[in-house]
């Protein structure tokens, strides 16, 4: 596990709210020589601690007006079942994210759609007829807010 | 602002993998990179691409334990989301904040760094919160996908 002094720190939550903002400018922010803030930077990107790039994108403005998060609770389970169904889910477009969880639901799915019909639709004839799966509970995104989280 | 063909594909392609080498997704998209980064720039001028943030693995600087937690809050008190939310924000493990329209009222995505430290912060801060109705817990198992792709 890497270990950060608070320079690091001050670099990630820059990052983490502009992913473009150059070794130059990091380094003019926390009082550090351009080079030095690449190496930090560089060093970052090497322990996976700065793992990719996430685009934040108007959805609505695209044409995609509805977020659903879906708990999905699997009728049959075993460990071919959820191979099967995590092929077939994630191959749906609408399905942006598939996360295996431990709790009430088996799985976590955030499905985009145009409106309330479109996610009617996706539901019925994509999800519904998933393999395996059972209950289902939808609950509509209203808003997101991404937090910094521990970084001093 | 009114989407054409090479737009939605230069986002498809851009939304698929958006810390590509803007030469490789120009020649993805079939576009040359002079329009790739026109079209682009329009898109952020518009307001449809909002920004780019570094994604940070918190697994890689020691946080094991990811818990979704779900809320539903006593409504009876008209400050009660905004109370929650404000305290909330507070909480340094506390990575991301959604409200929805359903069942669940708040979610909130919490990190820590093993079992005995989530312990810690759910006991002392999380059940802490203002206006908890009901909560329950949904432990990360694995992401299985994780994607800002849109079916455009």
């Amino acid at each position: 596990m890497i270990d950060l002094d608070d320079v690091d720190r001050a670099i990630l939550r820059a990052l983490a709210l502009e992913a473009g903002v150059s070794a130059g400018e990091l380094g003019r922010r926390f009082g550090i020589s351009q080079p030095a803030a690449w190496r930090r930077v560089r060093r970052l990107e090497e322990a996976g601690v700065l793992a990719g790039v996430q685009v934040d994108v108007d959805r609505a403005a695209l044409g995609f007006g509805v977020t659903v998060f879906l708990g999905v609770k699997l009728a049959t389970k075993g460990r071919v079942s959820l191979e099967d169904f995590e092929r077939a889910v994630t191959a749906i477009p609408e399905v942006q994210v598939v996360q295996h969880v431990l709790g009430l639901f088996d799985y976590r799915l955030r499905v985009v759609a145009r409106d309330i019909a479109d996610f009617e639709r996706v539901l019925r004839r994509r999800i519904m007829t998933l393999p395996g799966v059972g209950n289902v509970e939808a609950n509509v995104l209203l808003t997101e807010e991404r937090r910094p989280g521990p970084l001093g | 602002m009114q989407l054409d063909d090479t737009d939605r594909r230069v986002l498809r392609h851009y939304l698929a993998e958006p810390a590509l080498a803007r030469a490789d997704l120009a020649e993805r998209a079939g576009v040359t990179a002079a329009t790739l980064w026109r079209r682009l720039e329009r898109l952020r001028d518009a307001g449809l691409i909002r920004a780019e943030r570094a994604r940070v693995d918190w697994r890689r600087l020691g946080y094991e334990v990811e818990v979704s937690l779900r809320f539903t809050l006593d409504k009876t008190d008209p400050r009660a989301f905004d109370d929650f939310i404000a305290a909330a924000r507070e909480v340094p493990e506390v990575v991301a904040i959604e409200t929805f329209l359903g069942r669940v009222d708040v979610r909130l995505n919490v990190i820590a760094r093993d079992m005995g430290h989530y312990q810690e912060v759910y006991r002392q801060r999380i059940l802490g919160l203002p206006h908890i109705a009901e909560v329950d817990a949904l432990m990360l198992i694995a992401t299985i996908k994780d994607a800002e792709a849109l079916p455009l």
